[in-house]
C-alpha cells in the first residue's frame, strides 16, 4: 500500500488511488472539472494540478496514481498561478449568463473561480457562440455556450449506459458537446448527465427556470419508484411557495451509496415524485364524499373493525409503506384476528427489469411486505369478495380498478362488498368507489424505512409537511390499533421501528442508529454492492469473448 | 407632572398665546414684505401638490421595470432581487423566453409595496440593470392591502422622473381603485 504525503500530511492509500482521492481522504480538495470517480479519467480540464516533488512541473492529481514516498503540493504558488490560469483559460468563451442559468448557485465554474480564480479578465475579443437552450432530450437542455468540455457526460453515456448518444464536435474553441446523427438522449438514465456537469451546459428540463437552487432544502431520502431502494437527496422549495406552481418537491438528485445505487438513479425514479403535490393528493378524510373530521373518519374505521368478525374482513397492504406501517398494520390484523392481508396487486401492465438499477417490482417495500407477513393472497380476497363473504374491505394505496385483474371480477367484487375503505396518498378509482377515504402522508412527508429487494432496510426522512389531516400508515394504523386496546409501540416511527426489531427476527439487532445514512442489510442477508453498469458488463463478456477466442 | 401642569388650563392657554405669537409674527411680516420691506420674511408653505420640493437624485422612490427596445422587460427573473430583499415584498415567476439568447424572462413580477422597505437593496442587486427607484413617485396608496401589491404591467409603464425629480409617469392606480 503506497504512502504519500499531501501537504505534509502522510496517508496511505491503496494502489491505484489517485492523488485527488488521496487528498480527499485527507481532507484536502484538489479542484477539478473533469475527474469523476465513477468514470474513466480524461485528463480534459487541466485543473488538478498539484505539484509533486521531482517533477520538473504541476502534474494532474487525477491521473496520477499515488506512489509510494511521493510528495505532494496542493498549495504552492505554482499550482496557485496555474489553476488561475487554467480558470481564465475555461472562462475565455463562458457566456456569463449566470442570471439565467439554473446551475447558478450550485455551479463549479462560480466556486472555483471564487476560490481558484479571482483574476482580471484579459479577454477583449467577441466570445465564440453557441447554440443555447438545445433540448438533447426528453428531460435534457443544453446550452453549448456554458460546456467547458470537460466530457463526462460523454463519458457517462460510452461507459455507464453504453447507449453512447452524446459525442464532441469541431474543433479548438469550436468544440461543443452534441448528438450523433439521429440520436436522442432517452435513455433511462440520461438524468444522471445534469448531476455531473459541473457547469450550466446540461440542465434538467424537468426543474427548468422552476426554483433557484439557493432556495432548496434538502432531505436524505429513499427512492420510491422501484425495490431497489436508490439513496436520494430530496430537495424541497419551502422558502418561496408562489415558486413552480406551488409545487414542495422540487427534484430528487441521486445521494452516493457504493452499496446500492453508488452516483446513479434511473430517470423512472428521478422524474416520478409528481403525485406527491399533484392535484389527486387526498387532503382530509370523506365518507362517500362529504368531508369528514380526522377523529370521525377514524371512528368509522374502528367501528367497522370492531363490529364485523374478523373473517368478513379483509385488507389490502401495500407495498409503498414503509416497514413501520407494515408492522403497525400486522399487528392490528393480528390483534384484530383478521387473516385476509395481502399486498401483490398485479400491475395492469407489467414492468420489466432494465439492465442497471430499474426493478421490475415497481414498490419500494415489497421485501419488507413480505418478511413482515403481509404476503396473503390477494386474488384469493377477492374472489372471496365476489362470493360476498367479505362485508370490509381495506385498500390501502392500490388502485383496484386499475390492476391486472379482469375489470368485471373487480367490478363485481366490490359491488358485493358492504363498506369499502381506502387509505392513501392520491385519489384513483378505488377511492372514487370508497365509503370511506383516509388520506395518508406521501414518503416526503413523513419517517420510515424500506426495505429493498436485496434485504437492505433504508432510512428515509420527513422533508416537508403531511398535506391536510394525512397521517404517516404507523400512525393512522396505531391510532386504530390503540381505539381498539392493542398495543401500541408510540407516537415516532422510531418506536414502531424498535419494535419491530424486537419481534421480526429478520429486523432483529436494527435501529434507525444502525441503518444510519447508508442503510444496514437484514440478519442472515448478504452484504450488497450497487449493480455493475451495463456498459461495463457489456465489455467485460466482450474482453471475455476475446480471450477463450 | 406638577400640580401646574395638572391643572389642564393653564397649559391649554400657554398653548394658544404661542401660537398665536407665531400666527400674528409670521402674518406681519408677510405683510410686510407685501408692502415693500423687502427685508421682512415670513415662514413659507410649498402648495403641495401643485408645488413639490425637489428630490435628491438618488433618493429612492417607486420602483420601475426597465423595458427593451422592444418593450418587453429588460428582467431575465434571476430572483437576485427576490433573494435579496429583506422584505420579501418581490415575488416573481419564470418563464420561458421565446429568444434563446435571454431565455428567461418574469411571467410574474410583483412588488408589495406595504411591505417594502425602501432600503434599494433590489436595485443594488439586479445584474441587468432591469430594475431602478427613480420614478420619483412617493404617493403611493390603497384600501386595501391587496391595493399595495404593483405588477409587472404596473412597473414596466412607469417612466424615471424629470431632470428635477418631478415624476413623468401617474401614480399607478392599484387594481382595486379602477372603477
Amino acid at each position: 500500500m503506497p504512502k504519500v504525503t499531501i501537504d505534509g500530511k502522510e496517508i496511505e492509500v491503496e494502489a491505484g488511488a489517485n492523488l485527488i482521492e488521496a487528498a480527499r481522504r485527507l481532507g484536502i480538495e484538489i479542484p477539478h472539472y473533469c475527474y469523476h470517480p465513477g468514470l474513466s479519467i480524461a485528463g480534459q480540464c487541466r485543473l488538478c494540478m498539484v505539484d509533486i516533488d521531482k517533477a520538473p512541473r504541476p502534474t494532474i492529481a487525477c491521473n496520477t496514481l499515488a506512489a509510494d514516498g511521493m510528495v505532494v503540493h496542493t498549495e504552492t504558488d505554482r499550482v496557485k498561478e496555474t489553476r488561475r490560469s487554467i480558470m481564465e483559460f475555461h472562462l475565455i468563451n463562458h457566456p456569463l449568463d449566470c442570471p439565467v442559468c439554473d446551475q447558478a448557485g450550485e455551479c463549479w465554474l462560480q466556486i472555483y473561480y471564487m476560490k481558484h480564480g479571482l483574476y482580471d479578465p484579459r479577454m477583449t475579443d467577441e466570445k465564440v457562440h453557441k447554440p443555447k437552450a438545445v433540448p438533447l432530450g426528453p428531460h435534457v437542455m443544453l446550452d453549448a455556450e456554458r460546456c467547458i468540455l470537460c466530457s463526462r457526460c460523454v463519458r457517462f453515456c460510452d461507459e455507464i449506459t453504453g447507449t453512447g448518444e452524446l459525442g464532441i464536435f469541431s474543433r479548438g474553441d469550436r468544440s461543443e458537446i452534441g448528438l450523433f446523427p439521429g440520436q436522442d438522449l432517452e435513455n433511462n438514465y440520461s438524468g444522471n448527465v445534469v448531476d455531473i456537469c459541473p457547469v450550466g451546459a446540461l440542465t434538467d428540463r424537468d426543474f427548468r427556470f422552476q426554483v433557484r437552487v439557493w432556495y432548496l432544502d434538502t432531505t436524505k431520502s429513499i427512492c420510491p419508484g422501484c425495490a431497489r431502494g436508490c439513496n436520494i437527496d430530496v430537495h424541497v422549495n419551502r422558502k418561496r411557495p408562489h415558486h413552480a406552481g406551488g409545487r414542495r418537491v422540487a427534484r430528487l438528485k441521486p445521494r452516493f451509496n457504493d452499496a446500492v445505487n453508488a452516483w446513479w438513479i434511473c430517470d423512472v425514479g428521478r422524474y416520478g415524485f409528481g403525485s406527491v403535490d399533484d392535484e389527486s393528493r387526498i387532503r382530509f378524510a370523506r365518507q362517500r364524499g362529504q368531508d369528514l373530521t380526522r377523529d370521525d373518519a377514524l371512528g368509522l374505521v374502528i367501528a367497522a373493525l370492531r363490529d364485523h368478525a374478523p373473517d368478513e374482513i379483509a385488507i389490502l397492504a401495500s407495498a409503498d409503506l414503509a416497514n413501520e406501517d407494515l408492522f403497525a398494520l400486522r399487528r392490528l390484523a393480528e390483534h384484530r384476528g383478521i387473516r385476509q392481508v395481502a399486498f401483490r396487486v398485479p400491475p395492469a401492465t407489467p414492468a420489466a427489469d432494465d439492465d442497471f438499477l430499474l426493478r421490475a417490482d415497481r414498490h419500494p417495500n415489497s421485501r419488507g411486505a413480505e418478511i413482515i407477513g403481509l404476503d396473503g393472497d390477494a386474488a384469493a380476497i377477492l374472489a372471496r369478495c365476489r362470493a360476498g363473504s367479505i362485508k370490509v374491505l381495506w385498500v390501502i394505496g392500490h388502485d383496484i380498478t386499475a390492476a391486472g385483474w379482469p375489470a368485471r371480477d373487480v367490478a363485481d367484487a366490490l359491488e358485493h362488498v358492504g363498506s369499502i375503505i381506502y387509505t392513501g396518498t392520491n385519489d384513483n378509482g378505488t377511492s372514487a368507489l370508497a365509503t370511506l377515504v383516509l388520506p395518508l402522508a406521501a414518503w416526503v412527508e413523513r419517517d420510515g424505512t424500506f426495505t429493498n429487494f436485496l434485504g437492505r432496510v433504508q432510512r428515509f426522512r420527513a422533508a416537508v409537511e403531511p398535506l391536510g389531516d394525512a397521517l404517516a400508515g404507523w400512525d393512522l394504523f396505531g391510532r386504530v390499533l390503540g381505539a381498539l386496546g392493542g398495543p401500541v409501540a408510540g407516537g415516532r416511527a422510531e418506536l414502531w421501528f424498535r419494535e419491530l426489531a424486537r419481534t421480526v427476527p429478520a429486523f432483529d439487532g436494527l435501529s434507525y442508529q444502525s441503518i444510519g445514512d447508508g442503510g444496514a442489510m437484514l440478519a442472515g442477508a448478504a452484504p450488497t454492492t450497487a449493480p455493475e453498469p451495463p456498459a461495463r458488463r457489456a465489455n467485460a463478456a466482450a474482453s471475455v469473448a476475446e480471450v477463450s477466442r | 407632572m406638577k400640580a401646574a401642569q395638572r391643572f389642564y388650563l393653564r397649559e391649554v392657554i400657554s398653548g394658544l398665546l404661542l401660537t398665536g405669537h407665531h400666527f400674528f409674527a409670521n402674518m406681519g411680516k408677510h405683510l410686510a414684505h407685501a408692502f415693500g420691506r423687502r427685508d421682512a420674511r415670513g415662514a413659507v408653505t410649498i402648495q403641495y401638490p401643485e408645488e413639490r420640493r425637489p428630490l435628491a437624485p438618488r433618493l429612492r422612490s417607486l420602483h420601475r421595470l426597465v423595458r427593451r427596445e422592444d418593450g418587453s422587460p429588460r428582467c431575465v427573473a434571476c430572483m437576485m432581487c427576490e433573494t435579496v430583499c429583506p422584505a420579501r415584498c418581490i415575488y416573481i415567476v419564470a418563464d420561458e423566453h421565446p429568444n434563446p439568447d435571454i431565455e428567461k424572462m418574469p411571467a410574474r413580477f410583483d412588488i408589495d409595496l406595504g411591505k417594502c422597505v425602501f432600503c434599494g437593496f433590489c436595485v443594488e442587486a439586479c445584474p441587468e440593470d432591469a430594475i431602478r427607484m427613480d420614478t420619483g413617485i412617493l404617493e403611493f396608496s390603497s384600501y386595501s392591502r391587496r391595493g399595495m401589491i404593483y405588477t409587472k404591467e404596473m412597473l414596466m409603464a412607469l417612466e424615471p422622473a424629470g431632470p428635477n425629480g418631478v415624476p413623468r409617469s401617474p401614480v399607478p392606480i392599484p387594481a382595486d381603485r379602477v372603477v
